[in-house]
């Protein structure tokens, strides 16, 4: 078992730019249970005071994952995805992520650790629009199951 | 839906508990909108090579089961403005399906901010399947 860890503290170039569109997240909202019309309803996240439908508070993971996927999918990093479970997840945002959104995310190694014969990889993607304004911060940790 | 409000709100209020079902058509759903296509999700095959007891639902589906309680409670889901989680244990979802029983508490409130912070339990079996889930809400 092994990560490089040389990959520390490697910030990627941003990808994207993603669209965020209505149906994505009306789609995601019904998958995790939620019946908050604000997701799916124009008219009603209007009356909220939103601009359109908002992303449900977990969305922009799948925004972050896909930046995530430079590291996993890099041979070079060594993370053997069979052997990868979701150890912790975080978001902070700093607006929300509405339909019409283009997002761009920038994917940030932040820590390479041992712990108890797993390795955990931490990264950090920080989710902005075209032109910069900051929308979410999505951080994750993931736990690389040493072999037996 | 109305928006929770500051006035209304104090540390140690409860929220749920709420169950949600969760079957083998929630984790296709929910694989399909978040592009986590991993078959130990969905193919009890798989599932079972790898060392599980059944397929499993993604950590990600249970936290945003925990985002939508907590979303609901403060009256919107753009309302949660940080929301993070350890993921403990698995919800292991078998053909017949499964469910999570979520409920929350509220720790802290911020007059300033107007925003309360609410720890989430989360459990699935009767065991607690996240660990040190907390959100922040935007009150009115």
């Amino acid at each position: 078992m092994a990560v490089n860890e040389d990959f520390l503290g490697r910030t990627y170039p941003p990808q994207g730019p993603y669209a965020v569109d209505a149906p994505a997240l009306a789609a995601f909202a019904s998958a995790v249970g939620s019946d908050d019309p604000v997701h799916t309803s124009a008219d009603a996240a209007h009356a909220a005071g939103y601009r359109d439908v908002v992303a449900p508070p977990t969305f922009a993971v799948t925004l972050a994952q896909r930046c995530d996927a430079q590291l996993i999918e890099d041979p070079q990093a060594g993370i053997d995805y069979s052997r990868v479970v979701h150890g912790e997840q975080k978001f902070v945002h700093h607006r929300p992520i509405t339909a019409g959104d283009q997002v761009m995310g920038a994917l940030t190694v932040d820590s390479v650790r041992q712990a108890g014969g797993h390795v955990m990889v931490t990264t950090r993607t920080e989710l902005t629009t075209a032109d910069g304004e900051a929308l979410c911060t999505s951080t994750s940790t993931i736990v690389v199951r040493g072999g037996e | 839906m109305a928006v929770r409000t500051l006035a209304e709100t104090s540390v140690g209020d409860t929220i749920g508990p709420v169950t949600t079902r969760v079957g083998r058509e929630t984790l296709v759903a929910y694989a399909a909108a978040s592009g986590d296509q991993n078959p130990i999700h969905q193919d009890e095959a798989i599932a079972r090579s790898v060392g599980l007891p059944d397929v499993i639902a993604h950590g990600m589906w249970t936290m945003g089961a925990a985002g939508s309680v907590v979303g609901k409670w403060a009256g919107d889901g753009g309302r949660v403005v940080e929301f993070g989680t350890r993921f403990t244990r698995p919800v292991v979802v078998p053909a017949s399906g499964g469910e999570v029983e979520v409920s929350g508490v509220v720790k802290a409130l911020d007059e300033t901010t107007r925003r309360a912070t609410v720890e989430l339990t989360a459990s699935s079996g009767g065991e607690k399947v996240l660990g040190r889930c907390l959100a922040v809400v935007q009150l009115d």
